[in-house]
């Protein structure tokens, strides 16, 4: 740098670089001053950053990389939110897990809370199929009505929401209907002829030669299951044939359908998702939709 | 002027400033530096992927479901991506970890929830439902936005690019062995049909994950005959953050703290 001897443009009076490009000279101003003293400023910040935070990867054989002195960690952090969270839940938590359905119903705050819960968690992992406010659909039960598959009791509940329906868990509510036409348990006649059984059963017009033939049919195939009078058995999950609530729909071509070859709906087990709070909580909030008993 | 009369560092920028392929090079090189300092290491660190039991190849079906999603853009409005913050704990499991895309190739952690993350979307619904689902997503989710891809039902699978598909990503590691690859469009049909000779294909997956039942064998589109487009995103759907075993996961593991 000794040999440098600036060269100074006779214009502006700055310093030149010396590179010339077709008779035009490069200035070598200096660089602005607030950018450069923010330069060294990010150039300082690194150096406490690589000692404060985890920052450099390591070489190999190292685990990890360096982790800093504060031992940042967005796992770590999570872990202590979550704990954070359960620890202001505990109180609830306890209270719902441990004790009995009626002497939760009886505390107005502790429902309230557990209504609260329940309701934010069916938002979000129950409405996409039973609907909002648990207003079903076709294939999947209303619970905002007394009609109830598997029972409306708040235990009834809470153990379908554990173990789900036909969901694979050992301890899932199974019951499965014959497959009638597909498996050729019946003749295609028998089936139309039943078809206007249960059109009859639930009260829909129906033709009387049709269901006086069936009668018998029903009695050989249906009858263990939904009983004489068709109206179900709800310890197994059989659904009443009487009423006028249809899971899969009361028409002819829906009744045919199902009798042909059954539905075999199936519900997830929600107990491996969920602590036994937020199930319990669940179960009164879909008890309180409208049919709990 | 004479050049010995510059000094060092000017006579280097005169050789940048005139060469243009110098300069595009010299700039390449200063911008790999930062890159290399922050990748090279994980391929070298041991807790870039934790330790997890439980992780396996896709099954043929599912791998053929994941190139439907990667086709169809599922990735583009789906992310498949928990990140650790209390919020998306609490709403959608356990956040992701590493491990559990170390056989995604490419990952489809994605960059945007247009729809809600599917990480961990396997066992959520049931097979009906996924299926009415993506027949028609407001028969069952009235505010949805999301397309309906009703197509995939009628549309047999096409097994014959699948054993292709499972040496390429053999060739990226992924641990897919000669007779898997070779038994992989009958192992295929045989997860969607409940009926068929299922139990060698189902040991084998099983045996890798180290566990029974990682392997869910079922008609995923309740139609019969051989496998549809719609069987195979069902299956890989509901296979979604199935497979990590997080009853052995160590998160309070020193080197699974990051």
């Amino acid at each position: 740098m000794t040999d440098h001897s600036p060269e100074i443009d006779n214009h502006s009076g700055v310093e030149t670089t010396g590179h010339e490009w077709d008779g035009i000279r490069e200035l070598n101003n200096p660089l602005p001053r607030w950018w450069l003293y923010l330069f060294y400023a990010c150039i300082a910040f690194a150096f406490g950053y690589w000692v404060l935070m985890p920052a450099w990867p390591g070489l190999p054989g190292m685990s990890g990389a360096t982790p800093g002195i504060l031992h940042a960690s967005d796992r770590a952090k999570v872990a202590g939110e979550l704990s954070a969270l359960a620890r202001d839940r505990a109180a609830l938590s306890a209270k719902l897990a441990t004790l009995d359905a009626a002497s939760i119903l009886k505390d107005p705050q502790l429902r309230q809370q557990a209504l609260a819960l329940g309701e934010s968690t069916f938002g979000d992992n129950c409405a996409t199929c039973h609907g909002p406010g648990g207003r079903g659909g076709k294939g999947y039960p209303r619970l905002a009505d007394d009609v109830w598959l598997w029972g409306g009791s708040l235990a009834d509940i809470e153990q379908t929401i554990r173990y789900g329906v036909r969901s694979g868990n050992p301890k899932a509510r199974v019951i499965d209907m014959p497959a009638f036409g597909r498996d050729e348990f019946l003749k295609p006649a028998q089936i139309d002829d039943l078809v206007e059984y249960v059109m009859h059963l639930s009260g829909q017009p129906a033709d009387e030669a049709a269901v006086a033939r069936a009668s018998q049919v029903f009695i050989d195939n249906c009858k263990t299951c939904h009983g004489a009078a068709g109206t179900g058995d709800r310890s197994r999950g059989v659904p009443n044939l009487t009423d006028a609530d249809w899971l899969y729909g009361g028409d002819r071509a829906t009744i045919r359908r199902t009798i042909f070859g059954p539905r075999g709906g199936v519900m997830p087990a929600w107990g491996d998702r969920f602590d036994p709070a937020t199930v319990r909580a669940l179960a009164i909030y879909v008890h309180s939709l409208g049919g709990g008993e | 002027m004479s050049a010995a009369r510059e000094s060092w560092l000017m006579r280097q920028q005169k050789k940048f400033e005139k060469n243009t392929l110098l300069l595009l090079i010299g700039i390449l090189v200063v911008v790999a530096i930062g890159g290399i300092i922050e990748i090279v290491p994980l391929f070298y660190l041991k807790n870039t992927i934790e330790k997890v039991d439980g992780m396996r190849p896709y099954t043929p079906l599912e791998l053929a479901g994941q190139q439907i999603y990667v086709s169809e853009g599922c990735h583009v409005c789906h992310s498949q991506m928990i990140r650790p913050l209390r919020d998306e704990v609490e709403r959608y499991g356990h956040y992701s970890l590493a491990a559990e895309s170390m056989y995604d190739h490419p990952f489809l952690w994605g960059s945007k929830r247009t729809g809600p993350d599917l990480a961990r979307v396997g066992g959520k619904y049931s097979d009906e439902w996924q299926l009415q689902h993506l027949i028609d997503p407001r028969s069952v989710v009235p505010q949805s936005i999301m397309p309906p891809y009703a197509f995939l039902a009628g549309r047999p699978l096409d097994l014959s690019t699948l054993q292709d598909e499972m040496r390429a990503l053999k060739a990226e590691g992924v641990p897919y062995t000669d007779a898997m690859i070779a038994s992989a469009p009958a192992d295929a049909a045989a997860q969607a049909d409940p009926d068929s000779e299922f139990e060698t294909m189902q040991a084998v997956y099983d045996g890798i994950a180290g566990r029974k039942g990682s392997v869910q064998i079922r008609n995923f589109d309740g139609q019969p005959g051989p496998p549809s487009e719609m069987d195979a995103l069902i299956a890989y759907l509901q296979m979604l953050g199935t497979l990590v075993d997080f009853s052995t996961y160590q998160a309070d593991d020193l080197k699974n703290q990051r």
